[in-house]
């Protein structure tokens, strides 16, 4: 029922997204022409690479009204241990780290997910709480040392540098996370019941979802996806440090928020998780080649974050109210307001 | 952990003999910004040869993690056990003072190195190297690089750094040299420590400013992001690079060519400096006032001299340069 007018909706909802996006390009390829060639469009897709996988699985989690605070702490502790084991042993294949990145993250997303599903600890405070706990066991595991770059074998540093059909190796993982994911939040029936814990709890447990495993899962997957982003950050900064990512994971809200994604559950896209990971990724890639001063840049990426979001709710209230009148659907009030 | 336990059990033995036995030589207590951190670990190194040499007994703690909280409880706890000095690596400049002067009023020599406390709280400080040295030796150092022509930048840490706006404003100093005239300072920018955000700054500099010919960065992650960046974006020989940095982060980066030499004090002897100097003043040889002269074993002869903050100082010496020569004797070291 909810497909056929979803995928129209969804499109206009993102209109707002799109339009700045646009603008903001202009603006900075007037003030620096450099800005819009390829070289830069693909730098740019490269430093959103992590940021976009982290943000999938940060988007399921918001999906179900949730938040995974730990996210940044998964991410540092997969990529130092991922370091560490790649330093002992540097014969391991890159492809290897990465499954390894996915399943170790995955594991630690899983206890985080038991203490939120089983546990019935509030996401904030839980995931808070492993945001201290993993980045503990990061100084830990590390004694407090870093890996750096002559440390790690070549292989492994070309996972960032190489490249497939001229993309890096990075935005490929990215690209293909976004494509697998995009089918297993709209074609299957976990991913829909997903969206049914997110839009109502009760209701989802009803008719006969098992709520605990769902929520469990989502904050296996962000782990996973964290523990993923985490050996791309240390392939392509070829540094695995104690402080990796701190406070990356406020930027990763911020790209599912610009994005689209309901903080209170129930809505969120892939597509438009996409679009908020480019925004942030514009906002980070466009203002060091501006040329203003870097006390105004701080400033101004506030600003242009603000603006985003603003046009971001206009659009969408715009969109909302045409619905409105089409159809008188409660869901839809509550996100309005 | 394990060292932590270790110098814990450490220092319950040293509590409980000093009781009783006439310990050996005086007791010189190390503590730094935190523990697990390579460049204070190399500090201890240095520390337990300077007080080898003298025969005195060594200490080395920090808290876990930098805080002022954590400093002051080990202070107090230094006090409790009678140890005979301390030298600090202050994480505040002030807000060690009282327990400092709880110590010193204890007979406990204090001195600072690295990261200076207030005069007030202290006898003397050893300085890792001169604001002004660090400053110039910088922009010396790019300069033949880029044949003394083109336009550089600087990339920061943040921008409230004390630190680095010291520096770059020397820098700024020096770049009024008449024999710098044809080079420019295009930008100054702020990676803020971040690895992400540095590189990404360093990037926008080379979009930003295409006939840019060198970047200095006085800051460890900045100066490997950079030395990364400049890698990646296959400017290795057109964008040169120096700075300050950690040997075993940019080994990498001066065996490919993407930073030539960059400079560090040598912690190994910061450490010994500062431990011999706390030795001589329990020993009473020196007593910290401006103009006093000591061999300081095998570094030689020092001055103590006034200071910036009103105190008094010893300075280390000229910073360290790192290069190709040298890289793979230290990389391993810190």
């Amino acid at each position: 029922m909810r497909k056929g007018g979803g995928v129209q909706i969804r499109g206009l909802r993102e209109l707002g997204i799109i339009v700045f996006i646009i603008i903001i390009s202009i603006l900075v390829g007037i003030r620096n022409p450099r800005f819009l060639t390829w070289g830069n469009l693909h730098d740019m897709l490269l430093d959103t690479a992590v940021l976009s996988v982290v943000a999938v699985g940060m988007m399921f989690v918001l999906v179900t009204g949730g938040i995974d605070l730990s996210a940044e702490s998964v991410l540092a502790l997969t990529g130092m241990v991922a370091g560490i084991i790649i330093k002992d042993n540097p014969y391991l294949s890159p492809v290897f780290m990465l499954l390894f990145g996915l399943l170790f993250g995955g594991f630690l997303g899983a206890v985080t997910g038991l203490i939120v599903a089983k546990g019935r600890v509030l996401p904030i405070i839980a995931t808070l709480s492993m945001m201290y706990i993993y980045r503990g066991i990061t100084f830990i595991v590390s004694r407090g040392e870093w890996i750096d770059a002559h440390e790690m074998p070549e292989s492994f540093k070309a996972l960032a540098t190489g490249r497939v059909l001229g993309f890096s190796n990075l935005i490929a993982i990215a690209l293909g996370v976004y494509l697998l994911f995009y089918y297993f939040a709209n074609h299957t029936r976990t991913g829909r019941e997903i969206y049914a814990v997110g839009s109502n709890l009760e209701a989802a447990r009803i008719i006969g979802i098992n709520t605990d495993w769902v929520i469990w899962l989502v904050y296996t997957l962000s782990g996973a996806l964290s523990g993923l982003g985490g050996v791309m950050w240390v392939a392509r900064y070829a540094s695995a440090q104690n402080d990796t990512a701190a406070g990356f994971v406020l930027t990763v809200v911020a790209a599912c928020v610009l994005g689209g994604v309901s903080i209170s559950g129930g809505a969120g896209t892939i597509p438009g998780v996409f679009l908020g990971a480019i925004t942030i990724g514009i906002i980070n890639n466009a203002l060091p080649m501006i040329r203003v001063s870097p006390f105004w840049r701080m400033a101004l990426q506030g600003l242009i974050i603000l603006v985003a979001a603003l046009v971001n709710v206009a659009v969408a209230r715009n969109v909302e109210r045409a619905q409105l009148r089409q159809r008188e659907e409660l869901r839809m009030v509550r996100h309005g307001a | 952990m394990k060292k932590s336990l270790v110098i814990l059990s450490v220092l319950l033995l040293v509590s409980v003999f000093s009781s009783f036995a006439l310990a050996k030589g005086f007791t010189i207590a190390m503590l730094v910004k935190n523990v697990g951190n390579p460049f204070f670990e190399a500090c201890a190194r240095g520390g337990q040869e300077a007080a080898d040499a003298l025969g005195n007994t060594f200490i080395f703690q920090g808290p876990p993690t930098p805080t002022v909280e954590g400093q002051i409880e080990i202070i107090e706890n230094f006090i409790a056990q009678r140890v005979n000095a301390i030298c600090v690596s202050a994480n505040d400049f002030d807000a060690l003072v009282p327990v400092l002067k709880k110590a010193m009023a204890n007979g406990i020599k204090v001195i600072s190195f690295d990261s200076a406390v207030n005069p007030e709280g202290r006898i003397v400080h050893v300085n890792q190297a001169d604001a002004e040295q660090i400053g110039k030796l910088q922009v010396q150092a790019i300069a033949e690089m880029i044949g003394y022509e083109g336009e550089i930048a600087i990339l920061s840490a943040a921008a409230t750094m004390t630190n680095q706006n010291t520096w770059i404003r020397y820098m700024q100093e020096e770049l009024k040299d008449p024999k710098y005239a044809k080079m420019r300072l295009a930008a100054i920018v702020y990676g803020d420590d971040l690895r992400d955000k540095s590189y990404n700054e360093a990037m926008g500099l080379f979009k930003s400013y295409p006939d840019l010919k060198g970047i200095i960065s006085p800051t460890t992650v900045g100066v490997s992001a950079t030395a990364k960046a400049i890698t990646d974006a296959g400017l290795i020989g057109k964008v040169k690079l120096t700075g300050l940095g950690l040997p075993s982060e940019m080994a990498e980066w001066v065996k490919n060519g993407a930073c030539e030499a960059f400079f560090l004090w040598n912690p190994v002897d910061l450490g010994y400096l500062a431990t011999y100097v706390a030795g001589l003043l329990c020993e009473g040889t020196i007593t910290g006032k401006e103009g006093e002269t000591f061999t300081a074993g095998r570094l030689g002869e020092y001055t103590i001299r006034k200071s910036q903050d009103g105190g008094t100082e010893v300075l280390l010496g000229p910073p360290f340069r790192f290069d190709a020569s040298n890289i793979d004797e230290w990389k391993d070291v810190f």
